[in-house]
């Protein structure tokens, strides 16, 4: 009787729509790897700023979403990836592939300081703090005369040509070196985006996820039972910065061609990433998911009116913050119960007990 | 190069960035709600001018009387209708909902001023100068340091001397108790922003006349506020002013070494202060 | 008709309910107390009064008119002052800018003003320029009873005034009421002390868990009714 009563109980996390979220998911990625076999270059392209848009929203909302911690200076952790990779090619003459991970280290490096600096300062001012330190290092980097100073450069041809696997790609796929970089570009962006997305999903249900959780929810309960807010939220940023600065590097592989102006951008690397994130659902991992699919199609339709664009993505940024906090993903799963990314633990009672319980109401 | 000039030219500037953050100070102040968009209304209220003076054709000193209270209208109603409803224990949705408004409005002025530099005309007063112990002082950088100034004196008045000062205290320290009290927080709130908007609309005045400016200069102007509010130390209008004419000096003495250098070496000021000292030069006791 | 009469009150936070159909009813001129244990929905009742929480319109009736979904500052505005749980002066105004703040909205045409209220409790005429918050809890609560008179209400609500006072300070405190009453405020005493409301009201409602239990004129109510619906154990 007692030993059935201990394993009557299972905790689980996952639920049915889980379960199938995750074959679909497969299937999906599956796709995606051999994509590139029939589809356009255009396409090719597009996929490859979707995937990077959704791997920087994935890693704004761990650290807004997750940890509380609204960031308005992530465009620090794009730019500085993506100057350590021109650095480490142009400089270095390290090979573009390797330059990737440099851009990352780059901005985890980057990040110490940065930290140290914005936990000084609490909640809101927290925010402007980061856009304050992203402005010194864009305004530092400008000073950068090797790789063009304020008005940037361009990745140098050798440098392009000799990037790795491209001559396999375009023998494999029967097309041109650019258009074999690109698909290699966007599977670097696949991968980076299902690492992220799975990185963070783990991250989540590991004891460092539910602590962050507690923090979220309530800091001073969080505290009470022994939850220190100060390691894990270093953790956070930390690791947020290192993907950010992953993607950063990636996006300016394919781009080839860097200013400050551009990789320190407060609105593409930011704004976009903000209202992707707030649109869809902000501290759920379905959320980023939605919200780029929304900011694709919004992009397609009115990217020709230029500002009119913009000024539609904040404005519904606002309606969605004021009358759906939780952005259409809240809505959804309000409505449905859906959860495709469970992170709450459930009890579940085991089917042994259920029996004997049911035997004993008869 | 003559440093004494230089350190001048800076203290007056602080005056332009005291102008810019007293009224991020006064609403964080009293609803501890940070706008992002500041900046841009202050841009806004610059381009509010402009229209009444290419309308009117008179100074911009006579305009600034008409964008006055037509900005205080638009604080109040920003704060009734929109702002209000984000305030709240959690910081995500001010936060993100003043981003959002900040992004509307650098691109609708965009679209209705387009891109281009503007300026206010400034007059006659623009080049005047004054010879002051061997300095040459110009007139508009000592006019709006005396407005800073002033601002912060009517601001002080306004706080300690009159009940609607006390009102903004009472609401700040304990909204409920203070509708005990037959005051409604909402409503003190709009007021609140909308005082905020004036302070916006007088640093625009000077904002215009001095440099040029465009649709997208606003985040920068908030920046520069903030980091007056935080060196200053929050709640302590003395103290922003002092946070706004360090920025100033930091910037004119890093522009002396190197014209590169002087937006720089305001922030790296920044960071020096948070560095020695995280809550501010002048830090209110109770907080 | 009552001068205030709440029909069917009921409150709740969120899942929990903290008042049931609460009916009690003050007269023009009276002071009536609500004694009731820790948790019994006394202080729900008054925030529900002064329109902390708000109500369904009928529920709550100042001289007929239905102010039961008024926010708190309108209900101010109609002549009802509370003396809040825990005194709540303002920490950033002074003592006189404490009492100040209750009469700057609605001032009615009273008998309370600065000099009054200084003249009742003199001691904060000597602490006038101290911050509020700097003095001992007695001269705390003196300002905010101070503060909610200087509206001149014609309910006042006084909600646990003596708690965590010494028992001299309680006694000052108390020898305010009858001039209180004198000046034309009802009143409505929230108190865990029965002793001290049996003493200071015309009539007695006792409450427990979120409904009135017994009520009564002091000498009606004996210590056993009153044992019973303040604990809800009956003494043999």
């Amino acid at each position: 009787m007692t030993m059935h009563a201990i394993r009557a109980y299972t905790v689980e996390t996952r639920t049915r729509a889980s379960t199938i979220a995750l074959v679909v998911a497969v299937l999906i990625i599956a796709v995606a790897i051999v994509l590139p076999a029939f589809a356009s270059r255009r396409l090719v392209q597009e996929l490859f700023f979707i995937l990077t848009m959704l791997t920087l929203a994935q890693f704004w909302n761990l650290l807004a979403g997750y940890g509380g911690l609204v960031s308005i200076g992530q465009q620090a952790f794009v730019g500085i990836g993506a100057y350590a990779l021109f650095g480490s090619v142009i400089l270095g003459a390290v090979d573009p592939l390797t330059a990737i991970l440099i851009g990352g280290v780059a901005a985890l490096v980057l990040a110490v300081p940065f930290a140290f600096f914005a936990f000084r300062l609490n909640g809101a001012y927290f925010a402007i703090g980061t856009w304050v330190l992203a402005e010194v290092v864009r305004l530092s980097v400008a000073q950068w005369r090797a790789v063009g100073g304020g008005t940037g450069t361009s990745l140098p041809r050798e440098a392009t040509d000799a990037i790795p696997f491209v001559g396999a790609i375009a023998t494999l796929f029967d097309v041109r070196d650019p258009a074999a970089r690109d698909i290699l570009a966007y599977w670097l962006a696949l991968a980076l985006a299902v690492a992220a997305i799975g990185g963070i999903y783990w991250l989540l249900r590991t004891k460092r996820g539910l602590a962050l959780a507690a923090i979220r929810d309530n800091s001073e309960a969080a505290r009470s039972v022994g939850v220190d807010a100060a390691p894990i939220k270093w953790f956070v940023f930390l690791a947020a910065a290192f993907g950010t600065g992953l993607t950063g590097a990636l996006i300016y592989l394919q781009k080839a061609r860097i200013s400050p102006d551009a990789a320190f951008s407060v609105n593409d690397w930011t704004a976009y990433v903000i209202f992707i994130v707030v649109i869809g659902g902000i501290g759920t991992i379905e959320g980023p998911i939605i919200g780029v699919i929304v900011f694709f199609l919004l992009q397609s339709m009115l990217a020709q009116y230029g500002t009119w664009y913009l000024i539609a993505l904040g404005t519904i940024g606002i309606v969605v913050m004021l009358f759906a906090p939780r952005g259409i993903w809240g809505l959804i799963s309000d409505r449905t119960g859906l959860q495709l990314f469970p992170i709450r633990r459930r009890l579940v009672v085991g089917d042994a007990f259920k029996q004997q319980s049911a035997s004993r109401e008869e | 190069m003559n440093w004494l000039d230089t350190i001048v030219q800076g203290v007056l500037l602080g005056g332009l960035y005291a102008l810019f953050a007293a009224g991020l100070s006064l609403v964080f102040g009293i609803m501890r709600l940070v706008n992002l968009a500041h900046g841009d209304l202050i841009v806004l209220a610059a381009y509010l001018i402009l229209v009444i003076v290419s309308v009117l054709g008179i100074s911009p000193f006579l305009a600034v009387t008409i964008a006055l209270p037509l900005m205080f209208a638009s604080g109040y109603v920003l704060q009734r209708v929109v702002l209000n409803r984000v305030l709240g224990e959690d910081i995500l949705p001010p936060l993100l909902v003043t981003f959002g408004i900040s992004v509307v409005l650098q691109n609708t002025m965009q679209e209705a001023f387009s891109a281009d530099t503007r300026r206010l005309p400034p007059g006659d007063i623009g080049t005047a100068s004054l010879q002051v112990a061997g300095l040459n002082i110009g007139v508009m950088p000592l006019l709006t340091f005396a407005s800073a100034v002033l601002v912060i004196v009517v601001l002080n008045q306004i706080f300690y001397r009159t009940a609607l000062g006390r009102a903004f205290r009472a609401t700040s320290d304990d909204a409920t108790t203070a509708s005990l009290m037959g005051i409604r927080p909402s409503r003190i709130f709009a007021q609140a922003t909308g005082i905020a908007l004036m302070i916006v609309t007088i640093a625009a005045l000077y904002l215009g006349m001095r440099a040029n400016f465009d649709p997208s200069i606003g985040p920068a102007r908030l920046i520069y506020a903030f980091e007056a509010v935080i060196i200053g130390g929050l709640g302590s209008l003395w103290g922003t002013l002092a946070g706004g004419v360090i920025i100033g000096v930091a910037q004119t003495v890093g522009a002396a070494i190197n014209p590169e250098w002087q937006i720089l070496a305001g922030h790296v000021a920044f960071l020096l202060v948070l560095l020695v000292k995280p809550r501010g030069l002048f830090p209110r006791a109770v907080d | 008709m009552a001068l205030l009469s709440t029909h069917g009150l009921t409150a709740r936070y969120g899942q929990f309910q903290a008042l049931f159909g609460v009916d009690i009813e003050l007269g023009e001129g009276e002071c009536v107390a609500i004694i009731g244990a820790n948790g019994a929905g006394k202080t729900t009742l008054m925030r529900s009064i002064s329109g902390v929480l708000r109500n369904a319109p009928a529920s709550v009736r100042l001289r007929g008119e239905e102010i039961g979904a008024l926010p708190a500052d309108e209900v101010m505005k109609r002549g009802i002052s509370m003396v809040p749980e825990g005194r709540r002066l303002f920490p950033s105004l002074t003592v006189e800018e404490n009492l100040l703040i209750g009469g700057q909205v609605r001032k009615g045409s009273g008998y309370w003003t600065l000099e009054r209220i200084y003249a009742l409790f003199p001691i904060l005429a000597e602490r006038r320029r101290n911050a509020g918050t700097a003095l001992s809890g007695g001269q705390q609560q003196m300002v905010a009873i101070g503060r909610a008179l200087m509206a001149n209400p014609d309910v006042l609500l006084c909600d646990e005034i003596s708690l965590g006072l010494a028992p001299v300070v309680i006694k000052d405190i108390y020898k305010a009421v009858p001039l209180i009453r004198e000046s034309g405020a009802s009143m409505i005493v929230v108190e865990q002390d029965i002793g001290q409301a049996l003493k200071v009201a015309d009539r007695v409602y006792c409450m427990m868990e979120g409904r009135v239990t017994l009520s009564g004129r002091p000498e009606e109510l004996t210590r056993e009714a009153i044992h019973a619906a303040y604990f809800g154990v009956q003494h043999a």
